[in-house]
């Protein structure tokens, strides 16, 4: 016959439940959360915490999913259910309707720099890497460039998709090679087609006539002109020669 | 992660159970015993955070997390009566499949209901005492009360629980 003492002890020897600590932890923001949400671009699976999205691939896998984040950025990680609102978020920045918060700690300043700025290209856009080493203020790190957007934590969300190399060629994909980069970027409504003939060509410019303004052939301010107002410009100097300035949205030249 | 970080992540791992089972006795269901024991780890994170190192390495974690515990049971109680659900165990079992497990687990949440409904003053003393298995002083510390008062308390609270399925020779 057991006594009360013996089974209030007993009663001190429960296990707290599976997961606790793991849930505690992503509460406290020590431990990233990740979920896989269905999105205009298939499966994803997307890590994050209290301080935004950390981490998004198309993984096959959960487990597979896990491991590359334990390895490439190196924080704990639970599956949980999502907040209400996210799988809402995701689609709408997929969109190009929202601005998320993205956790970037972990990264070298450089490597945030470039993909701070990689999110002010617009959807439907495209621009050279070289444009991305300028515009931070690092014109000659064109290559260390494209290993940040290579190493891209958040492809999707941070469009590193919307960097090509700077002959007009797509260039390679870290979120799941040149045909995905390929697929994303036609989805946003990029004339890939077009843009691949023009860089054959050697044309990188397109200029106004009416305006004297030349910009990127993606730039969303470009696209109204006539087609008889059009020329294609080969680079800066020919352009600045014939009198024409660097359009200020798009930015294909330092704007004096 | 920081030596800050790092020393919760061992805290968690190491009171997780104990603050769980504290949260149980002192609520009578495990819903609410899981609250409780989060929302003791994150008051614990949040205090943490702001200590000096000093002051971090000095602290005895175990009557500390005891004593939050306490606060959080009583403030979340405060005034509502412990819920008196799930006697016959409507929730799922993860942890435990087999019959032996799933009895045991059944008689478990019926004692920890049971010590629930006792007095606040009862259940607080009972359950540092026999359940968590603290001395009169350490229980009587996290209490803020002398030892005396504690001693008289367990034995009162052990009195109301002992019902007619309880022989009287423990004591």
């Amino acid at each position: 016959m057991t006594t009360l003492t013996t089974d209030l002890k007993r009663l001190g020897e429960v296990k707290a439940p599976a997961g606790f600590a793991d849930r505690l932890l992503a509460h406290v923001g020590m431990a990233d959360s990740y979920a896989r949400f269905d999105t205009v671009l298939g499966a994803v699976y997307v890590a994050w915490n209290r301080q935004g999205v950390s981490a998004a691939s198309r993984a096959a896998s959960a487990a597979e999913f896990e491991a590359w984040f334990r390895k490439d950025v190196g924080r704990q990680l639970v599956a949980a259910d999502a907040p209400k609102d996210l799988a809402t978020k995701i689609e709408d920045e997929l969109q190009g309707r929202r601005r998320m918060r993205f956790d970037l700690r972990g990264l070298t300043p450089f490597e945030q720099a470039v993909l701070r700025k990689t999110r002010e290209i617009p959807r439907g856009e495209v621009r050279p890497y070289g444009w991305v080493a300028r515009e931070i203020g690092r014109p000659a790190a064109v290559r260390a460039v494209g290993t940040a957007l290579a190493n891209n934590p958040i492809p999707y969300f941070i469009p590193c998709h919307r960097v090509v190399r700077t002959d007009g060629q797509i260039g390679n994909y870290g979120g799941g090679g040149p045909e995905a980069k390929r697929s994303i970027l036609t989805m946003e409504g990029v004339r890939l087609k077009r843009l691949e003939e023009l860089a054959r060509s050697g044309v990188r410019y397109q200029g106004v006539k009416t305006t004297k303004v030349f910009c990127y052939p993606t730039c969303h301010t470009g696209r109204h002109a006539l087609e008889k107002n059009i020329v294609w410009l080969h680079d800066e100097a020919s352009a600045r020669a014939a009198g024409f300035r660097p359009c200020k949205v798009c930015r294909p030249a330092a704007v004096a | 992660m920081d030596g800050t970080e790092r020393l919760f992540e061992r805290m968690v791992h190491e009171h997780q159970d104990r603050v769980f089972a504290l949260g149980l006795a002192l609520t009578g269901n495990r819903h609410d015993a899981e609250e409780v024991a989060q929302d003791t780890f994150l008051k614990a994170y949040r205090a943490l955070v702001t200590y000096a190192p000093d002051r971090i390495r000095e602290l005895k974690q175990k009557a500390w997390l005891h004593r939050i515990a306490l606060n959080v049971v009583r403030n979340r109680v405060r005034g509502v009566r412990p819920h008196l659900v799930e006697l016959n165990g409507s929730e799922p079992d993860h942890a435990l499949g087999t019959e032996d497990g799933a009895l045991l687990k059944l008689e478990l949440d019926a004692l920890a209901v049971r010590v629930a409904r006792l007095p606040p003053r009862y259940r607080e003393a009972v359950v540092l005492r026999h359940v968590q298995e603290l001395s009169y002083q350490e229980a009587a510390d996290a209490l803020g009360q002398p030892v005396g008062t504690v001693k008289a308390n367990v034995h009162r609270g052990l009195k109301l629980l002992r019902g007619d399925d309880y022989d009287d020779s423990d004591n």
